[in-house]
């Protein structure tokens, strides 16, 4: 609907309409449940008005049944929506496996995204239709939120942690994206377009767009440069945790708990060393947190998932 | 008494949330928070839960003796529960120089000491609990020394206004119930 | 012989017996209105009279609600134009936070409990005054100490994190005052906690003989689970405030991600209270649309125990429900899911009330009077307010819509259509009881349509800004979004201007009023029995209730008015 005054902004994907559906279907339910309540003030108001004759026998101070049906079956009524509402909420939790991982870095006051294939973009997101994306984001300094009003999806960004955020956009356009979190002076301006591409058109702007490495082989580059391969490297004399064929596997940690290699336990690892040891491992990893910036661990995470159909080499 | 017993229950909630803070820390990192209250001196912590819960008795045994009327007994044990509340604080002011030379705790420029950062989380929420604890001593010293001064000189009649001693008697009590549980969750983390 | 003792044990039967053995002399003195006993300032500012008090706050919390609503001001009139020209960027962000501190701690808190909780607590359970009256001064100062740090920040330059200050960047991050705007805050915050225990024990202990649990004024009950939260949920703020303070000043790092601290942590501590203090926003206002909708309809409340219970169940249920400000913040999808089911519940004690305050109409004697217009506009404004925060509650929904105007525009509802609509209600109502004087029926009426007229034409355009993806907190948005925000804030400057209106008729009805008697409204409720205004002791004899509460006559047929 468009006009002077629109309702509804842009819709992009399939998510986004069963949001309005659930949205038009609520609020019908929430006006039956309040027009009647506003009509019968008036009513009584007019009716009963003091000085008015009218039938007042029989007034009623209480009536349990009553009571009780007007609470309970709007309620039931609810809950139904209730329902309906947490499967989609559930579903905006569950990212197929497939899905294209773009990473993301919010700092004030801005949006950094770089694509699997090394482009990078600010202020600019550009997908392509019918592909499931999924957003692996954090924050460099304070809490941000990605929000993407034409897909119905938002998710805060926090700085120390990733946070993900899938969508599968359908109808190609350009649509605002805007940060929903206040996060300082300039929180207004941190906006920018989301674009969505047919996919001819996005491998086009793909191939169009700077890109100096893959993310995986830049991150190799870091590892290299920055150290890592002295201890975790086939030549390194230091007992170190194998990182082939790590990621996504259970870890055992000193304490006797478990964790699982995921991007927040990598990313601890680096940044964080001494809060989870693995067992069997002497704790004298340093910590890279003034080292290295939030991009730079995105790409040594991506580096070390390209890892992980290799076969871990013998342990020492 | 109503009235003491809501405004305890708003204490109970205000170190209830640095208790989530604590709980959530602990879940969290584990080791670390293991590691570093092993640095803690569990000794100091125990002479100072013995004389708190030392005071605590002599406070209860004030408040049976107002309601008979017997000054100079309530007087004297509220005076020695305040003194072992003084014996406290100076015990803590003890612990915690050490542990600013031993670079636990920020003071006198010196240098910290820690093997990761979540132990120094740990030491500043040790440091905001029993600062926040030690403030409410204080006060709770301070009352039970200005009822055992007017219980003294006679402006505070006994039994008549023993309700008085009851009431103060309940926040010191508060005030060691909060230390008993403070005392565990920081020192005996294992 | 002064009945003002804080020792809570006295007995108020044993008061009761006591009082009517008096001289002729201390019985006429009795009988002077409060307002004229004792003429000098320091009658009025060391006074313990909780009456007294209550005008202390009523003009203090005025005071306050204009410098809020002049931040307000500022920033509809900013946002009039997309580019954000009339305040920069650091101007609208500390024109916001101001407002929401000032309009939440300053304004919405103390308004209906301090004011007329203050003044009728003790009336309506015939008691001379609060349990603990100096403590009700004590807790009026410390309410000023906090207000003067806030307008001691105002003039240094001001905060701006927004009223909910955030970590890390409140904590690590921000410029500005933050440390004495928590400062002021944790101040206030005792003054809460101080009135509520107040509140509790005023009605455990000094109910007059007769008056059992089963005959309180609804006003009474939802006062009382007011009382609850603020002794309960103040705290946890109060901790939150310290923890913010030591990480900016002591660097502690409980909410830093670096030092191993979680920022999220700060979110769960600070919505522990601030849910529930919503609550303690919109209860009393709901106890004052019982008392106005049974005055108006000359009809008990429908259903007295339900509702009297729904207060309750609100105050309770309330402390469950924070996280559903926490559905995108990186909570579980569990958690998520349980808080929005518990929101959910917590609608419903408000949907009994307001099906039985439209039942009380039923076959009720209704007068339009000002008072019940107000009720007429809260209930309005409340129901919608009400079932947006449902929709709000819609998960799935509330992704899209968090951070948004929609949630500006639904808690402006509940508070600025609810609350303050209910605290002109109780102004109105009790107005001649306070002031002993009767006030212009015509511009009353008028002052509650407007500001009916006025509120929606403001907020109801920020339902459908929030939907179309305008963010809260921004003063640079989209040009399409222009129309609506310029709708909204021409119904700012009218909702302004309306809520200027009673000033000029209240404050001329002072001098040119008639005088009103006991009861002008012929309504029930012992405020009702004494002269208008209150002598200073409110009772001359202590009342022996025997009737149920809105005892009006049943049974009457048609109408002598």
């Amino acid at each position: 609907m468009s006009g002077v005054i629109d309702l509804w902004p842009g819709r992009a994907s399939v998510h986004a309409a069963q949001v309005d559906t659930l949205l038009s279907g609520f609020t019908a339910l929430i006006i039956a449940l309040s027009v009647p309540v506003f009509a019968l003030i008036v009513v009584f108001a007019v009716r009963y008005r003091r000085g008015k004759p009218a039938d007042r026998t029989h007034p009623m101070n209480r009536n349990v049944w009553l009571e009780v049906s007007w609470a309970v079956v709007p309620f039931l009524l609810i809950i139904g929506f209730f329902v309906w509402s947490l499967m989609l909420f559930v579903d905006l939790h569950r990212p197929p496996a497939d899905a294209v991982q773009i990473d993301v870095v919010a700092k004030r006051w801005m949006w950094k995204f770089q694509h699997p294939g090394g482009q990078r973009e600010i202020d600019e997101l550009h997908v392509p239709v019918g592909t499931a994306v999924k957003l692996v984001m954090t924050s460099q300094d304070v809490i941000h939120s990605l929000f993407i009003p034409a897909l119905r999806v938002k998710q805060d960004v926090l700085p120390g942690r990733y946070t993900t955020l899938w969508f599968t956009a359908d109808r190609a356009g350009r649509y605002a994206l805007a940060c929903a979190e206040f996060c300082g002076t300039d929180h207004s301006t941190m906006r920018g377009t989301f674009v969505a591409l047919s996919k001819a058109d996005f491998a086009r702007w793909l191939a169009e767009s700077d890109t100096d490495m893959t993310l995986a082989a830049a991150g190799a580059e870091i590892f290299r440069s920055r150290g890592c391969s002295g201890c975790h490297g086939p030549a390194a004399t230091v007992h170190a945790p194998p990182l082939e064929g790590l990621y996504g596997k259970p870890v055992p940690l000193q304490g006797g708990e478990v964790a699982t290699a995921d991007d927040q336990y990598i990313r601890d690892s680096i940044l964080l060393p001494q809060s989870q040891i693995a067992a069997g491992y002497p704790p004298i990893m340093p910590t890279f947190r003034n080292i290295l910036d939030e991009e730079q661990v995105a790409k040594l995470l991506a580096y070390i998932k390209s890892l992980a159909t290799e076969s871990p080499k013998e342990p020492r | 008494m109503l009235g003491m017993y809501l405004f305890l229950a708003s204490e109970v909630l205000l170190f209830g949330g640095l208790f989530a803070g604590a709980l959530t820390y602990r879940i969290l990192y584990p080791e670390a928070v293991v590691a570093a209250s092993a640095r803690l001196h569990v000794w100091i912590g125990a002479a100072n839960t013995a004389l708190l819960l030392t005071s605590s008795l002599l406070v209860a045994l004030a408040v049976q003796a107002a309601d008979r009327g017997l000054r100079r007994p309530a007087a004297a044990l509220l005076s020695g529960a305040a003194g072992l509340g003084f014996g406290f604080l100076v015990l803590k002011a003890v612990e915690y120089t050490k542990e600013i030379h031993q670079g636990l705790l920020p003071g006198f420029g010196g240098r910290f000491d820690f093997s990761s950062p979540v132990e120094q989380l740990f030491m500043n929420l040790y440091l905001v609990g029993t600062g926040l604890h030690a403030a409410h001593m204080t006060v709770g010293i301070a009352i039970l020394a200005g009822l055992a001064w007017r219980i003294g000189r006679r402006s505070l009649p006994l039994p008549e206004r023993a309700v008085t001693v009851a009431v103060c008697g309940l926040y010191w009590h508060l005030v060691d119930i909060v230390w008993v549980f403070l005392y565990p969750v920081l020192y005996l983390a294992r | 012989m002064t009945v003002s003792r804080s020792a809570p044990d006295d007995r108020s039967i044993e008061m009761g017996a006591g009082i009517s053995e008096k001289t002729v002399a201390e019985t006429a003195e009795e009988r002077i209105s409060y307002l004229r006993a004792g003429h000098t300032l320091r009658s009025w500012f060391f006074t313990t009279d909780h009456k007294r008090i209550a005008l202390l706050y009523l003009v203090s919390v005025t005071f306050f609600f204009f410098i809020g609503g002049a931040a307000a001001a500022l920033m509809r009139a900013d946002l009039l134009t997309p580019e954000g020209d009339l305040l920069s960027n650091e101007g609208y962000n500390r024109a916001f936070t101001l407002h929401g501190v000032i309009m939440v701690w300053f304004f919405l808190i103390p308004s209906i409990p301090n004011v007329f909780g203050n003044f009728l607590l003790p009336l309506m359970i015939g008691a001379r005054d609060l349990a603990f009256p100096r403590l009700n001064l004590i807790s009026w100062y410390v309410y000023m100490v906090g207000g003067l740090f806030t307008v001691f920040i105002l003039i240094t330059g001001g905060v701006d994190t927004g009223w909910t200050f955030y970590t890390p960047l409140s904590s690590m991050f921000a410029n500005g005052n933050v440390v004495l705007a928590a400062t002021a805050i944790f101040v206030v915050g005792f003054s809460s906690i101080m009135t509520g225990l107040n509140f509790i024990v005023t009605v455990h202990t000094l109910r007059a003989p007769g008056m059992t649990w089963g005959r309180l004024p609804l006003f009474v009950w939802s006062h009382y689970a007011t009382s609850i939260i603020l002794v309960l949920a103040t705290p946890v703020l109060t901790i939150s405030l310290v923890l913010i303070a030591a990480e900016r000043l002591f660097g502690i790092g409980i909410f830093d991600p670096a030092l191993g601290g979680d920022p999220l942590l700060y979110q769960h501590l600070f919505w522990f209270y601030s849910h529930p203090a919503v609550y303690i926003m919109v209860l009393p206002a709901l106890g004052v649309t019982s008392e106005l909708v049974a005055a108006a309809a000359r009809k008990p409340v429908f259903g007295y125990w339900f509702v009297a219970a729904s207060s309750i169940a609100i105050a309770l249920v309330g402390f469950l429900v924070w996280g559903h400000h926490m559905f995108v913040s990186g909570q579980s999808m569990y958690a998520s899911a349980v808080f929005s089911f518990l929101s959910l519940v917590v609608a419903v004690p408000s949907g009994i009330k307001v099906y039985n305050w439209t039942a009380t109409l039923y076959k009720g004697h209704i007068s339009l009077d000002p008072p019940f217009l107000f009720a007429m506009g809260f209930i309005g404004l409340f129901v919608v307010g009400g079932l947006t925060g449902l929709i709000l509650a819609m998960l799935a929904v509330d992704v899209h819509v968090h951070d948004t105007y929609f949630v500006v525009a639904h808690f402006h509802y509940i508070m600025v259509g609810g609350t303050v609509s209910a605290f002109f209600g109780a102004l109105h109502y009790w107005w001649p009881k306070i002031t002993g004087r009767r006030y212009s029926i015509v511009w009353g009426s008028l002052s509650a349509v407007f500001i009916f007229l006025g509120f929606n034409l403001t907020f109801f355009p920020q339902f459908l800004l929030g939907y179309l993806g305008m963010p809260r907190r921004y003063h640079v948005y989209d040009p399409g979004f222009q129309v609506l925000h310029v709708l909204s804030s021409a119904g700012a400057t009218i909702l302004g201007v309306a809520y200027l209106l009673p000033f000029a008729y209240l404050f001329y009805s002072l001098r040119n009023g008639e005088p009103a008697g006991p009861n002008p409204w012929g309504a029930t409720g012992l405020e009702w029995t004494v002269a208008s205004p209150p002598p200073k002791h409110n009772f001359e004899t202590i009342p022996v209730v025997t009737r149920p509460p809105y005892d009006y006559e049943i049974e009457q047929e048609s109408d002598a008015g």
